[in-house]
């Protein structure tokens, strides 16, 4: 089972207490009224689905019920760290080369 | 100061009968035991950090704020669920929602009595007993006594109370408690082999 870091629970928690919420950082358009339908179809429905690293949003629904941010590599599966939801995407990852 | 002598006490029911869910139900293991606790007053509790220490007061027990804890006084029990959320346990038939009501400070305070329903896990085998449905570390390092924590057991989601070293109460949704006691009792005779 994997062990999933809870930013507030600040500790590793079993997979189980927790649920994917989709890519994170994507920003809601200021004025939705005056998105055109492309924009709007690139904000609403396009994903990034890369393989590789991915932000995430997670939330640790059967713990604090917290939503929190996670970079998690779709290849292996390893998260390689999670941070509070609000906080801005990590300029650099642990471990990642320079 | 004095304010925790004035708790109030939980409204005596003049004509409506009270029929806790699975009431008296028990199961003995050799090294645990489970069995439904009595009926309790409970609070779902949600507030900001500011609100906190005027509601520990009101309530007349401490809020923790530290992940995974609880404190307790007076058959009173204040379990941290997340950063701005609490559960309250009145075991003494005091009224815990009423003692909130009087707090002007920004809370929102939910009587939620009935939804739950307790279950004691006792014994030697208590944390083996619980660990058959709950993925968690139930180790005395990782979760010691009074450690409290929102978790899951199988497929129902509950809240974990070490009371002692293999003392555990666990609280689930009333329509959870069958399956909830009945997955725990068959852990309990699991655990004794
Ligand atoms: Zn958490």
């Amino acid at each position: 089972m994997l062990l999933i870091r809870c930013p507030y629970c600040e500790e590793e928690r079993p997979e189980l207490e927790f649920r994917n919420a989709g890519e994170a950082h994507i920003a809601r358009p200021t004025n939705i009224a005056a998105e055109t339908d492309d924009d709007f179809e690139k904000f609403f429905f396009i994903r990034a689905n890369p393989k590789g690293v991915i932000y995430e949003r997670w939330r640790h629904i059967h713990g604090c019920a917290r939503f929190f941010n996670a970079v998690r590599d779709t290849v292996t599966d390893k998260f390689v760290m999670t941070y509070k939801a609000g906080e801005p995407k990590p300029a650099k990852l642990p471990g990642a080369a320079k | 100061m004095a304010k925790a002598a004035a708790k109030t006490k939980a409204a005596a029911s003049a004509s409506v009968e009270r029929r806790p869910a699975l009431a008296g139900r028990t199961l003995s293991a050799p090294g645990v035991k489970v069995e439904i606790l009595p009926p309790a007053e409970r609070v779902s509790l949600r507030a900001p950090q500011a609100s906190v220490a005027a509601l520990s007061k009101a309530l007349g027990v401490t809020l923790p704020v530290k992940p995974k804890s609880s404190a307790a006084k007076d058959g009173r029990t204040a379990l941290w669920l997340g950063p701005d959320e609490w559960m309250i346990i009145d075991e003494a038939g005091n009224d815990p929602l009423a003692d909130c009501a009087k707090v002007t400070a920004l809370h929102s305070a939910v009587g939620i009595s009935h939804r739950n329903v307790g279950i004691s896990v006792a014994g030697p085998a208590a944390a083996v007993t619980v660990n058959s449905g709950c993925p968690q570390d139930l180790s005395l390092e990782a979760f010691p006594v009074g450690a409290a924590s929102r978790t899951i057991l199988g497929k129902s989601e509950i809240v974990l109370l070490r009371i002692a070293a293999d003392v555990f109460r666990v609280e689930c949704w009333r329509s959870f408690s069958d399956y909830v006691f009945t997955l725990l009792s068959e852990a309990a005779s699991d655990a004794a082999n």
